[in-house]
């Protein structure tokens, strides 16, 4: 079994109207066993700015560790706010560096740039990325979250509408993957501010 | 004839040299017709059928092309008012969920019941074959099987097909002359009789349910929480396990069937209850 399978895990960030929103499972599980429902894998990197990490547990939360680090220190010498095209690249860069030794992490970087346009991406784990405008998946259900988002996705949703999209596409794929699910998080983040919203997802 | 002797991998390439002939070996019993599969005409047919389409638990079959439905719980154990069979109804292949609504209890006759665990063709057909073997003893004999003969008969099919990569956890249960049997019967023609069984990926959880609250004494509605509850937790817990709760009870006058409940549902109901307790 691959070790990016080993915790099992379900990540989409998707593009909205002036907002994005990104969702996540909750498992984290030791292959088939469950060993806790309340994982935290997306996390706030700025006002507008977030990172979900799917993958080797231990790597996802090092590399929480290590970008608040990086981010905070480049804060600190540029006196400025990092944008996300900004971090998605150091992102790449620091993934990169261990080329061959890698943390077993695959990222997606959802964010609203200074004028309020979404951004998104997503890298493999040696920090090949890939820039989209709707919609990025990570995580053991790619095949089942790329189906759900291909059938619910529109463009320009209204915050509203996109935390819905987001969660019935979530729901839906984790349903079909034995490795992910038992409840999620959603966060719609919009010139205004972030909501966060936690799921009630099936319980096996 | 190339040999595929020592080959772990099954090459597409030489799927023409894979002829196919009628099975060149004697069942044990002539008795029992156990259907006739054409084998794959090498000098080893059970190794390659072993290496090539072994319908494995775990992570056998990893290497392999062809892979299969699996990953369950079930159980049955016997108390004083008969037997309770449960289980769930996921059926996996690899991380992704091909069912949630697979029937695994299988209702061999009005008194006979079969539970799935391991590969599902595996265990459909050989309970099926089963229930025929069992009608036919009937017409001969006038009367109904015994479980221990039922379980045998499944044992003996097992034993046949010895290293050809078979997948089957069962339970064999029902009502005889001799009262309520259980007896758990698998691929490598193990045949076992106990008061209780749990078998497939969360039968470890199942047992540690079961141990913790079994007694023989126990009533018929606590026996039904008891098997619903040991599955629930198995669910929660297994990755590979989920989806519904089939639950079915053995009495003196055949099986009955209890009840199918979504397991998302028990979550809510056995959390409401331990709140209770902490209140």
């Amino acid at each position: 079994m691959s070790i990016l399978e080993y915790n099992g895990a379900a990540i989409i960030a998707m593009a909205g109207k002036n907002c994005v929103g990104i969702a996540a499972d909750t498992r984290l599980g030791v292959q088939a066993q469950t060993v806790a429902c309340d994982f935290k894998k997306v996390f706030k990197m700025g006002d507008k700015l977030f990172v979900g990490l799917a993958g080797l547990a231990s790597d996802v939360q090092t590399l929480d560790q290590l970008l608040t680090f990086r981010k905070n220190l480049y804060e600190l010498k540029e006196e400025r706010e990092m944008k996300p095209k900004v971090f998605s690249a150091m992102l790449s860069s620091i993934l990169y560096e261990k080329r061959f030794g890698p943390y077993f992490a695959e990222p997606v970087v959802a964010g609203l740039d200074d004028d309020g346009k979404p951004f998104l991406s997503a890298m493999d784990l040696i920090g090949a990325p890939v820039y989209t405008d709707d919609f990025v998946v990570s995580g053991t259900c790619t095949g089942n979250l790329y189906g759900m988002c291909e059938t619910l996705y529109k463009p320009d949703l209204e915050p509203d509408d996109l935390f819905e999209t987001l969660a019935q596409a979530l729901l839906a794929s984790v349903d079909r993957d034995a490795l992910s699910g038992w409840g999620g998080v959603v966060h719609i983040i919009t010139k205004e501010g972030v909501t966060s919203r936690e799921l009630k997802g099936r319980q096996d | 004839m190339t040999s595929f002797v020592g080959e772990t991998s099954f090459n597409p390439n030489s799927l023409l040299e894979i002829g196919s002939r009628k099975p060149n070996f004697q069942l044990a019993n002539d008795l029992v017709d156990d259907g006739n599969f054409l084998i794959p005409n090498v000098q080893d047919p059970a190794f390659f059928c072993r290496t090539n389409f072994a319908s494995a638990s775990g992570d056998k079959d990893k290497e392999q092309l062809v892979k299969f439905a699996k990953g369950t719980t079930t159980l049955a154990f016997k108390f004083n008012e008969g037997i309770i069979v449960s289980v769930d109804s996921r059926s996996t292949m690899g991380a992704y969920i091909a069912s949630q609504t697979v029937k695994k209890i299988i209702e061999i006759n009005p008194f006979l019941l079969g539970t799935m665990a391991g590969g599902a063709a595996d265990c459909s057909y050989w309970e099926r074959n089963l229930g025929m073997q069992c009608r036919l003893y009937e017409l001969r004999n006038k009367k109904r099987i015994s479980v221990a003969a039922a379980s045998k008969l499944l044992a003996n099919t097992m034993n046949s097909y010895r290293g050809y990569g078979l997948s089957m956890g069962t339970m064999v249960t029902g009502w005889d002359e001799t009262g309520p049997q259980l007896y758990y019967v698998d691929n490598d023609a193990t045949r076992l009789h106990d008061n209780l069984f749990s078998v497939g990926s969360g039968s470890t959880y199942a047992y540690g349910v079961l141990d913790t609250f079994y007694r023989p004494d126990l009533t018929v509605d606590e026996a039904i929480d008891l098997g619903k509850r040991a599955i629930y937790h198995a669910t929660h817990r297994d990755a590979y396990s989920g989806g519904i709760n089939n639950l079915y009870h053995v009495q003196a006058d055949g099986w009955k069937k209890i009840h199918s409940i979504d397991v998302n549902e028990l979550h809510y109901e056995f959390r409401d209850e331990k709140n209770e307790m902490v209140a």
